[in-house]
């Protein structure tokens, strides 16, 4: 196993990475910016490292910064979290020739589905149903009208080097399409570094699933379940459960085949998560993307199948066998994660701000994955997660009780949160009847 | 006159605006970021921008004075 580990990120993941590393006899190195230094994950971990000012650029997403804290401390290996550099190749790439383990996938399959176009061509090489869609950049305007014709409307603009649902539009007619392109090639290059635009089919009424995958270290690729990511705002999502609720046996097994496909494909190691787009009604599914890292909301499917997936990452990455005998995993239960976000809990819009009472709720199959705590100042520089609230159950019902107790019993003051939004949510007779898509936010804000 | 104060703690990603430019209701006059996502700071109402108070990279306060219309 490794000896030690520094995890380049910050927050609930550093934290909930950092406790996987020392549980396991890893020593665990942070490194923090000066805007994060009285957070939780830089006292938890056994070493700290000061990055830099607040600003990404100049802290987390600093390469050269991580590095030169991997030498100093004697790190043995770097585990990247998820967002910043967690799927940058070339910091992946330059991890590996300073001579440490890379926890996560190689380069090459970073780099393969990074580029959206790219991983959709490869996938569907792999024969994993794909979206009428771009088959390479679209230039201009121009290009985009014709495109559109040849796709149909509505079509879904998207940034080929993006992700987060950052620059992500969808346009229901030309007049759309012009208005909505030179907005996304704008935020394509500011967030992405890239101006590539794709278009897509975009479907209306449709489920977001993902299929959680492990590449192992002999080769083979693996299949965990599936987990229903429908519930977001701004195409950003905000609560998930496993198992979907809009997945029948056949649509499971077919999608499960397909991400272990899409995980062979480009040789995949370690955790990774293939997304789709589910068309309910007709139980067909296409390819969205791969995230090749791990995925905020992993813990869903570590509280139904009782696997830690931090730690499979580490054994993977040692080139060691993973925990479980990946013959038979077992699913039992069903399990809910709410992301809690400092954001006013109405229009969703960002609060910052200094934390006065931080009070997490317990009890059974309650875990809450936290980056703060009481007397900790969230600021505006990075995104608004305060914590994962998940829940487990026998049942969805059983879930969905522990759910609303456990939104009740968490108390945060001093900024807003979204906690009420997640009351409503549980309230709300579509979520809980399990028959909602990826508009269900706007048709609660709508009425 | 017409102030226009910052909602909530963000960086001045764009000021759009400049000072003596004429606006009508609705403009954008900077657009902040906080939390990964942009925010356009809108004139309520028509008239001119007397006064630009931010700069871009700027970070700003609840309440800071952004824009001051006439």
């Amino acid at each position: 196993m490794l000896a030690s580990v520094l995890v380049a990120n910050r927050g609930e993941i550093a934290l909930r990475v950092i406790r996987t590393a020392r549980r396991l006899g890893i020593a665990a190195i942070a490194v923090y910016s000066e805007a994060d230094a009285d957070l939780p994950f830089v006292s938890e971990a056994d070493d700290r490292v000061l990055l830099g000012p607040a600003a990404p650029a100049e802290s987390y997403l600093n390469g050269a910064a991580i590095l030169a804290a991997a030498r100093r401390t004697g790190a043995r290996a770097v585990h990247p979290g998820y967002g910043f550099l967690a799927e940058n190749a070339g910091f992946a790439a330059s991890v590996i020739d300073a001579g440490l383990t890379w926890v996560g996938p190689p380069p090459a399959a970073i780099e393969q589905m990074g580029d959206k176009i790219n991983a959709r061509n490869l996938v569907e090489r792999a024969g994993v149903p794909v979206s009428p869609g771009s088959r390479q950049a679209v230039p201009d305007v121009t290009a985009a009208l014709a495109e559109a014709e040849r796709i149909g409307y509505p079509v879904m603009i998207k940034a080929a080097g993006g992700g987060g649902g950052i620059g992500m539009s969808a346009a229901a007619d030309p007049e759309q399409l012009r208005a909505g392109f030179g907005t996304a090639r704008s935020r394509a290059e500011r967030f992405f570094g890239s101006p590539a635009i794709l278009l897509e089919q975009f479907l209306a009424a449709s489920r977001h699933v993902e299929v959680q995958i492990l590449g192992l270290a002999d080769g083979r690729v693996i299949a965990l379940g599936e987990r229903d990511c429908s519930v977001q705002r701004r195409h950003q999502k905000v609560a998930e459960e496993t198992p979907s609720p809009g997945v029948g046996p056949q649509l499971r097994s077919a999608m499960l085949a397909a991400a272990v496909r899409a995980g062979e494909a480009v040789g995949y190691r370690g955790a990774g998560t293939v997304e789709f787009l589910v068309d309910e009604p007709a139980q067909r599914f296409v390819f969205l993307e791969m995230n090749t890292r791990l995925q905020v909301e992993h813990p869903v499917t570590e509280l139904v199948t009782g696997i830690d997936l931090v730690e499979q990452q580490f054994r993977i990455a040692a080139g060691d066998q993973v925990s479980f005998d990946p013959a038979s995993v077992a699913s039992r239960g069903h399990a809910i994660e709410l992301r809690v976000y400092a954001e006013d809990p109405r229009r969703f819009l960002p609060s910052p701000g200094t934390i006065g009472e931080w009070a997490e709720p317990a009890g059974p199959g309650v875990r809450v994955d936290a980056g703060y705590a009481a007397g900790n100042t969230v600021t505006p520089f990075y995104d608004p997660l305060l914590a994962k609230l998940c829940v487990h159950g026998a049942d969805r019902d059983q879930a969905l009780d522990r759910a609303r107790s456990a939104v009740t019993g968490f108390v945060i003051t001093g900024l807003k949160t979204n906690l009420p939004f997640h009351a409503e949510l549980l309230a709300s007779a579509q979520f809980a009847s399990g028959a909602y898509d990826t508009s269900i936010i706007d048709r609660m804000r709508a009425s | 006159m017409t102030e226009v104060r910052a909602e909530m703690v963000a960086n001045v990603w764009k000021v759009v605006a400049a000072a003596g430019d004429t606006i009508a209701d609705g403009d954008t006059l900077v657009i902040l970021e906080s939390m990964k996502m942009e925010i356009p700071v809108l004139a309520e109402g028509a008239g001119t921008v007397a006064r630009l108070a931010v700069a871009e990279g700027d970070v700003i306060q609840e309440g800071d004075l952004i824009a001051v219309i006439e």
